[in-house]
């Protein structure tokens, strides 16, 4: 528990104030640290008293993230951190819902939680640290290895095709869907205070490094030399372009994006696509998810949707308030004595 | 015409038909009726888990038994006195039960080549010997409803759907039924259509004034009210009063109560019930799944509300791990489990008392949390309270176990005054106080602390965790410590339940125990035997674990221990170990609850053994 004394005007809280008195055992140069420092860097922003904050995880190497948040949190069981936040909200609006989940907590044996929290819309923030591997089980291949990928339990190669999280959460009607680098710390912090500022279920996927398992399963899109072919920075209203110089764009055929040089004469800035963060259709967002971990394809990164609609929790609270105005406060009384009563005398 | 009128002591029907022929909603306007006339009674709808089953098939048969009478019943009745037969199969399945002598109405429009067919039968049954020990009496019911609705010119289904009602007036007239509770019943129900209330109030009379005006009946009958202590009552199912008396419970401790469940047989209505009662702040959450349902109320506990989850056998095993982190976390938490016929999807619309090991024992690691039985589908209300006090005192998930008999039972309630009702008093931890997340009051509970209460921020989870502070501990000390600690609070809670009571003398040459929906057949059983000067008792046992302190006593102080018990031993199995008795079994695993005749018979057995 804290020791930071309660004062009536809210006090200026910094990233220290949200690191627990544990110690962090995640391994030496795992991405897992970066996540951790930009979270509790961002919160202090957000104007939220550190009481109301909740985080919340399943189990793997990500979740071990509540014990190292001076938060409230709960380090629940495999999959299930989603249907546990959901009870949360549910229980307490007021409070500011977290979910720390991977790759194979929050797509393997939580696949079915996480398309339902999206579904049903609570207004809650998922963080997926995606690194493309189970690590605390000790690496075998995850729902988003790539095919062909060889681990202790794929010894000639995983014949599995991965899940694109983004399209997963997108075909769950997904309002607000993100993706960001471990090692890109001033984006994530943004992609943070963007999945915040979201009112309804947040989803951030982020890239993350494990350096035991998969190292440099993401050099691509983080190294010097390779990121900028590699890399599609997303920003609404701006047209999609990349490359060292700026050389290149998105332009679609049909509902089909096509990588094109801006430097060949046959196409200009003004044929390409401009992201639409806003679109209510979720087609152009979904065409994005398609991109991303597309060898074809730079990785969009950024925000791909932020479309709000009615939140799980204002409809369960509007309801009880209507059937408190229409019927009145519940009473005992008349509720044990409905439908036919008789009397023995 | 004046009939002879003969009183009963008691009487029992059974009303029979295709799952679609309306018998639940029949048998259950005859229950409620005959409840608002002051008779105790005890139902026991059976139906077949097809929602409408193809017409005339012998697996499609619906039933309601219903038993009134004018003095105490313990039981629905062992063999039905009268049989409302809608079609062939109806009462080909049923005939077996009905008693000597019995009475037998059958829609004889039903009885056609067809029917008699799906039924298996020959030769009409109305035709040649089959029920010639029985008072048969042959009504063309399908085809005088269509009479008395002529002028309606309804389509022919409206009409066929009017049917059950000719079969309840004609019964209410036999037993001298008020039929206006069932008349506004009718303008109720089916207020949003004119056509049909006046269609089945006029085939309620109809069926009604069949009975007056025609010869066929030569007597009817009279149930006198019976002598129930002094009060207010309603009828009611299991399921409605557990969904009663967990909102009772949230109320009383000031909660808000939150249930997550998963829509299942038997105990979907728990679900349906607490979902009306919004003005009550319950907040119902119908979960994507099992896990989800009783993950959420976890949750919801750790919010601060009062987390229920309500399945059936197939549900908790799915919720076995989630529970196990709520006796880890040590979060209050009432898991509901309605059992039905197992293993696997067994038989969902019957009932069994095979899930009172998985209660005890069914997770991983040592678990131990509180496990609590309803025994009468009134006292479902009650049991729901004490096992939200547990859960709310001593900071621990409870299971609380009905079955489909208790759920879809149902019997008088004598209507508590919510103002009797005790307070139960929760505390939540708002300021330090030198007090931390795993500290131990002096029933060796932690403090429940609400998120959003400033400087109390802390972690919980499913890993061991150091006694006091509630960080991580990989300790070997610490683990046997916590282990043991977690098994002591549960087990401790024997002191602070009622002591089990004994039924009869406190010894004697027999102790008939039981658990569960097993209490009225046991109860009538042994009353039978009392009344005979047989030295029997019976115990029932409401806290299954950890047991009243007394048991031990109680059990040593009989010759004899019998045990009857819809599974293959559990209890019997847990006495034998726990108190090292030697427990006689009595085990029925027919879907259906003991018939008092057949406790008494082992009885007897037992006796002369």
């Amino acid at each position: 528990m804290s020791e930071v004394a309660t004062k009536n005007e809210p006090v200026k809280l910094t990233a220290k104030d949200f690191a627990s008195d544990q110690d962090v055992r995640w391994c030496p140069g795992c991405g897992d640290y970066a996540i951790l420092a930009a979270v509790q860097r961002t919160l202090p922003e957000l104007g939220i008293p550190r009481e109301k904050f909740v985080f919340i995880s399943g189990i793997g190497c990500s979740s071990r993230f509540p014990y190292y948040m001076n938060t409230y949190g709960m380090h629940t069981i495999h999959g299930r951190a989603t249907a546990f936040a959901s009870g949360v909200k549910a229980a307490n609006p007021d409070l500011s819902v977290w979910i720390v989940t991977g790759d194979g907590d929050g797509l393997s044996i939580g696949g079915n939680h996480f398309i339902h929290i999206i579904r049903r819309n609570f207004d809650v923030n998922i963080i997926m640290f995606n690194n493309e591997i189970y690590g605390l089980t000790k690496g075998q291949y995850s729902p988003t290895s790539e095919v062909g990928k060889v681990t202790k339990s794929s010894p000639f190669g995983s014949i599995d095709t991965p899940f694109k999280p983004t399209s997963v959460a997108l075909g769950a009607e997904g309002g607000f869907v993100a993706v960001s680098i471990d090692r890109d710390t001033k984006h994530l912090q943004e992609m943070i205070r963007r999945s915040h500022a979201h009112k309804g279920t947040s989803f951030l996927e982020v890239y993350q490094n494990c350096v035991i398992f998969n190292d440099g399963a993401f050099s691509a899109l983080t190294e010097k030399e390779s990121k900028p072919d590699n890399v599609l920075y997303l920003e609404h209203g701006k047209p999609l372009v990349f490359g060292s110089e700026n050389q290149k764009g998105i332009v679609l055929d049909g509902f089909t994006p096509k990588v094109v040089s801006l430097n060949s004469g046959n196409y200009s800035v003004n044929d390409l696509m401009v992201h639409d963060e806003k679109l209510k259709d979720p087609t152009w967002a979904t065409i994005l998810s398609r991109m991303n971990r597309n060898p074809e394809f730079p990785h969009p990164i950024g925000v791909y949707r932020d479309v709000p609609r009615p939140t799980y929790e204002s409809g369960l609270v509007n309801q009880l308030e209507a059937a408190k105005a229409k019927k009145g406060e519940g009473n005992l009384e008349k509720l044990f004595n409905e439908g036919d009563v008789w009397e023995n005398n | 015409m004046e009939k002879d009128v003969q009183v009963l002591e008691d009487v029992t029907i059974r009303f029979a038909g295709d799952s679609g022929d309306g018998m639940q909603l029949t048998g259950t306007q005859f229950t409620n009726v005959s409840a608002m006339m002051g008779n105790d009674l005890a139902t026991l709808p059976d139906f077949p888990a097809e929602i409408r089953a193809p017409a005339g098939t012998l697996y499609g048969v619906s039933g309601f038994q219903v038993h009134i009478g004018s003095t105490k019943i313990y039981t629905p009745g062992d063999r039905f006195d009268v049989l409302v037969a809608m079609n062939p199969a109806a009462l080909k399945v049923n005939l077996k039960e009905l008693g000597p002598n019995g009475i037998i109405i059958v829609n004889e429009d039903q009885f056609n080549e067809k029917n008699l067919k799906y039924a298996g039968y020959e030769v009409s049954p109305l035709e040649d010997d089959t029920l010639v020990k029985y008072r048969v009496f042959k009504v063309k019911i399908t085809y005088l409803t269509g009479l008395a609705l002529e002028d309606m010119k309804l389509p022919a289904k409206t009409v066929d759907r009017s049917k059950n009602f000719f079969a309840l007036g004609l019964v209410f007239w036999l037993f001298s039924r008020d039929m206006e509770p069932t008349i506004d019943w009718i303008k109720d129900k089916f207020k949003k259509n004119a056509e049909l209330v006046e269609a089945n109030i006029r085939s309620l009379k109809a069926g009604f004034n069949y009975g007056v005006i025609t010869e066929a009946f030569q007597a009817k009958y009279e149930i006198s009210s019976a002598k129930l202590p002094k009060g207010k009552y309603r009828n009611i199912t299991g399921n409605t009063a557990m969904a009663i008396g967990l909102v009772t419970a949230a109320q009383k401790a000031g909660l808000e109560l939150f249930l997550g469940s998963y829509p299942i047989t038997p105990a979907s209505d728990i679900l349906h019930d607490l979902s009306k009662l919004k003005n009550f702040g319950v907040k119902s959450f119908q979960a994507e799944d099992e896990i989800a349902a009783v993950a959420s109320a976890i949750g919801a506990s750790f919010a601060g509300s009062l987390g229920i989850t309500t399945t059936s056998g197939p549900g908790v095993s799915l919720k076995g791990e989630a529970i196990g982190y709520a006796v880890m976390t040590e979060l209050p938490l009432v898991i509901v489990n309605i059992q039905r016929g197992g293993p696997s999807t067994g038989l969902p619309t019957k009932t069994e008392q095979s899930d009172l090991n998985q209660a005890i024992y069914g997770r991983h690691g040592e678990a131990p949390l509180p496990v609590i039985a309803a025994c009468t589908p009134s006292d479902c209300f009650d049991a729901a309270f004490e096992a939200c006090r547990i859960a709310v005192k001593y900071m621990t998930p409870v299971i609380l176990l009905s079955d489909g008999y208790l759920a879809n039972g149902s019997e008088p309630w004598k209507i508590p005054s919510p103002e009797a009702i005790p307070d139960l008093h929760v505390e939540f931890l708002a300021e330090k106080n030198g007090k931390q997340p795993y500290s131990r009051n002096e029933v060796d509970a932690r403090p429940w602390i609400k998120p959003g209460t400033p400087n109390l921020e802390h972690r919980i989870g499913g890993i061991e965790k150091a006694n006091n502070s509630g960080n991580i501990s990989y300790d070997p000390e610490n683990h046997h410590n916590m282990v043991f600690l977690r098994k002591s609070k549960v087990e401790n809670i024997s002191k602070d339940i009622q002591p089990a009571e004994v039924y009869g003398d406190l010894t004697g040459d027999l102790l008939v125990v039981g658990w569960g929906s097993t209490y009225g057949a046991i109860r009538k059983s042994v009353e039978a035997a009392r009344s005979e000067g047989k030295k029997v008792s019976h115990l029932h046992i409401r806290h299954l674990y950890p047991m009243p302190e007394n048991v031990a006593t109680v059990l040593r102080s009989f010759k004899k221990v019998l045990v009857p018990e819809m599974n293959t031993g559990q209890l019997a199995g847990i006495l034998r170990s726990n108190y090292l008795v030697d427990t006689i079994q009595q085990n029925k695993v027919h879907g259906q609850p003991f018939k008092a005749a057949e406790i008494s018979s082992k009885i007897e057995e037992v006796l002369r053994g």
